[in-house]
């Protein structure tokens, strides 16, 4: 019956406890909306590259190398000379080689030269293969596949043409050699996407008419003549490698570090993506942060308005007293109220979130790549709906007290 | 056993914690076991204070309050609460109902924390639905939310409320104030028949002498309690 006068005495207050409920279901939605995205991107952070044993690169650092052969971020410092290349792909641990090659761009996304095995061997979310949207792999020389982004932005289909730009903020084109779209590829949620693909030697290619970065003035070699050269790269970025058997990665590993004609890098792909989520993490718990103190706002606003509605209620809390109720149990009933309303708030709150969930799954997974799944609420969720509810009670408390302390002095008189 | 007074105080000096300009002395003051009385004073005289040293809200800082021949001053804090809930029924002037209970929610309310007074129905509900009806209730009245009655009903639901668990004692702190003279003769004739058909006592506080006849006794509070102001 008490639990029955408390939820009573709530609806009484409805409008009131109803923003109460609102804000608190607002915040938790928030928070719990967070870490859904936290834990998202997370795990699509994790899933950008997989089935690679280890991305070898020229030495630097483990996080920067894994920037710009994974994620296209930055660039490489050195390059790895050809001859480099061939000694690793012909050491007896290694299972598949594939070279890139960085550094050009076309519009806003990068130009990635690599061999066909790129499609065989690169696998992201959990081992899943590239697959084509329309059209097939690069068959001539100046043939690219381009990523989902890439195709949408700039609107591109198959048998488009495009020219790519030297550098990668760069005005100077490679206008002698235009390109032709051969395939494009699904969305992966991964920085393909937004990758234009051609082979290791297109790359060569287009810089046949140049040096140090800059194109000799007045030469221009004709296209013919260009499919007639040896276009065998002299350098790459960087080579993602996979080993014939697990324990065999360290040491080819060792070996690549050791590598005495050149210095060279070669990194676990999962354990330098652990760094660098430990770098983005910042930005991560800040976010967390914040959305805790928009659930501990909600419970202050709660609390201040059960501070409010003491006053009114003094009459309440005289005629329990009258009946023999402890100003113990008019704490009791205090705390018991703002149990319920936090508990409620709470699960409308994961209501919030799964209600927005299927709204926007597919938005953001179009315009961010990245993917929320909609799993029922596990254990975590159990556990945030736990904390709220806890600290909605030990908020309450202190209102709870002084209505303790008002119902001990007022006794069954309210001197009003 | 009801040899004891219901009410008995000796000697009582109180004054509130805090408060030097304030003080009352009761030098003797006795309500007999199935007795009424009418409690005349105007308003300052010290009612409040009297019912609250009654009722175990507050202690005596010296003498004795006995109810039902417990001295209050020999229970904690905790078991006088549950002894005003088991011992006395209170009606107050007005708004004695909670506003979003149901009738029988408030009727009901005063068992939660009185077990002895649950123990004597074997069933509440029916108890209730006997005390509405003996109340001139009308059918059907206990499902209501108490925000819904008509002041006039309000109190005669606080009337069961007091009544339900046969609690020897009924305080009543000027419960028709708030009543026109009809439904105040009417209220009136239901509680004493009721609280006779119970056989308890019945102190009722007012400041009408009006009610006078009605009682077994009338006394005057300026009479049994002196109580001091001091200018503050």
């Amino acid at each position: 019956m008490i639990l029955r006068l408390a939820i009573g005495s709530l609806m009484a207050r409805a409008l009131t406890v109803g923003m109460t409920v609102l804000a608190i279901a607002l915040s938790v939605a928030l928070f719990l909306g967070v870490e859904k995205v936290r834990t998202g991107a997370k795990a699509s952070f994790a899933d950008t590259i997989s089935g690679t044993d280890l991305i070898v690169g020229a030495r630097s650092g483990s996080v920067q190398l894994l920037l710009y052969s994974v994620f296209r971020i930055g660039n490489a410092t050195n390059n790895v000379t050809w001859q480099s290349y061939q000694d690793i792909a012909a050491r007896p641990e290694v299972d598949w080689i594939v070279p890139i090659s960085l550094g050009d761009s076309h519009r806003q996304f990068r130009v990635m030269g690599t061999t066909t095995d790129f499609f065989t061997h690169y696998k992201y979310r959990q081992g899943r293969a590239l697959a084509f949207e329309q059209g097939a792999l690069m068959d001539d020389l100046f043939d690219a596949v381009i990523g989902a982004d890439v195709a949408a932005t700039l609107g591109y289909s198959v048998d488009d043409p495009i020219i790519v730009a030297h550098g990668l903020a760069s005005f100077t084109e490679h206008k002698d050699q235009p390109f032709r779209v051969s395939g494009i590829l699904e969305k992966t949620g991964t920085p393909v996407d937004r990758t234009v693909i051609v082979s290791m030697e297109a790359i060569e290619a287009i810089h046949v008419d140049w040096k140090s970065g800059a194109q000799i003035p007045g030469q221009s070699t004709p296209v013919d003549v260009i499919r007639q050269m040896d276009l065998q790269p002299k350098a790459i970025t960087a080579a993602f490698v996979g080993v014939k058997s697990p324990i065999q990665t360290f040491r080819l590993q060792r070996a690549i570090n050791d590598y005495p004609e050149e210095p060279l890098l070669a990194i676990l792909p999962g354990v330098a993506l652990q760094e660098l989520w430990g770098i983005v993490g910042i930005a991560e718990t800040a976010l967390l942060a914040v959305s805790v103190m928009v659930v501990i706002t909600a419970l202050i606003g709660m609390m201040a308005t059960i501070f409010s509605s003491l006053n009114e209620r003094r009459r309440e809390m005289a005629i329990f007293r009258a009946m023999g109720a402890r100003p113990r149990t008019i704490l009791g009933l205090l705390v018991l109220e703002a149990i319920l309303t936090a508990a409620v708030g709470a699960l409308l709150g994961l209501g919030l979130l799964y209600g927005g969930l299927v709204v926007a799954q597919p938005m953001i997974d179009s315009a961010f790549g990245l993917f929320l799944p909609i799993d029922p609420p596990g254990l975590r969720e159990g556990y945030v709906i736990l904390a709220v509810v806890a600290a909605g009670a030990i908020v309450s408390l202190i209102p709870a007290l002084r209505a303790y302390r008002l119902s001990l002095a007022d006794g069954m008189m309210v001197r009003t | 056993m009801s040899e004891n007074p219901i009410i008995e105080l000796t000697e009582v000096r109180f004054h509130w914690p805090g408060r030097a300009s304030f003080a009352m002395d009761v030098p003797e003051f006795s309500v007999a076991q199935g007795e009424s009385v009418l409690l005349l004073g105007e308003s300052g005289s010290g009612k409040s204070t009297l019912l609250s040293l009654i009722c175990g809200t507050v202690l005596a800082n010296s003498g004795s309050v006995r109810v039902n021949g417990t001295d209050l001053a020999t229970l904690s804090s905790g078991a006088r609460d549950r002894f005003r809930g088991e011992q006395i029924g209170v009606i107050f002037q007005q708004f004695n109902l909670l506003p979003f209970g149901s009738v029988m929610d408030n009727v009901l309310l005063p068992l939660r924390f009185a077990p002895e007074r649950r123990k004597r129905s074997t069933d509440e509900r029916a108890e209730v639905l006997r005390l509405c009806n003996a109340l001139g209730l009308p059918e059907g009245i206990e499902t209501s939310k108490a925000s819904s009655l008509s002041v006039g009903q309000q109190q005669r639901v606080a009337v069961a409320r007091a009544l339900i668990g046969a609690p020897p004692l009924l305080i009543a702190d000027e419960p028709t104030s708030s009543l026109d003279e009809t439904t105040r003769d009417q209220f009136l004739d239901l509680l004493f028949d009721q609280t006779r058909a119970q056989k308890a006592s019945l102190l009722m506080v007012s400041h009408d002498p009006r009610l006078a006849d009605r009682f077994d006794r009338v006394v005057f509070l300026p009479d049994i309690a002196h109580v001091q102001r001091s200018a503050a």
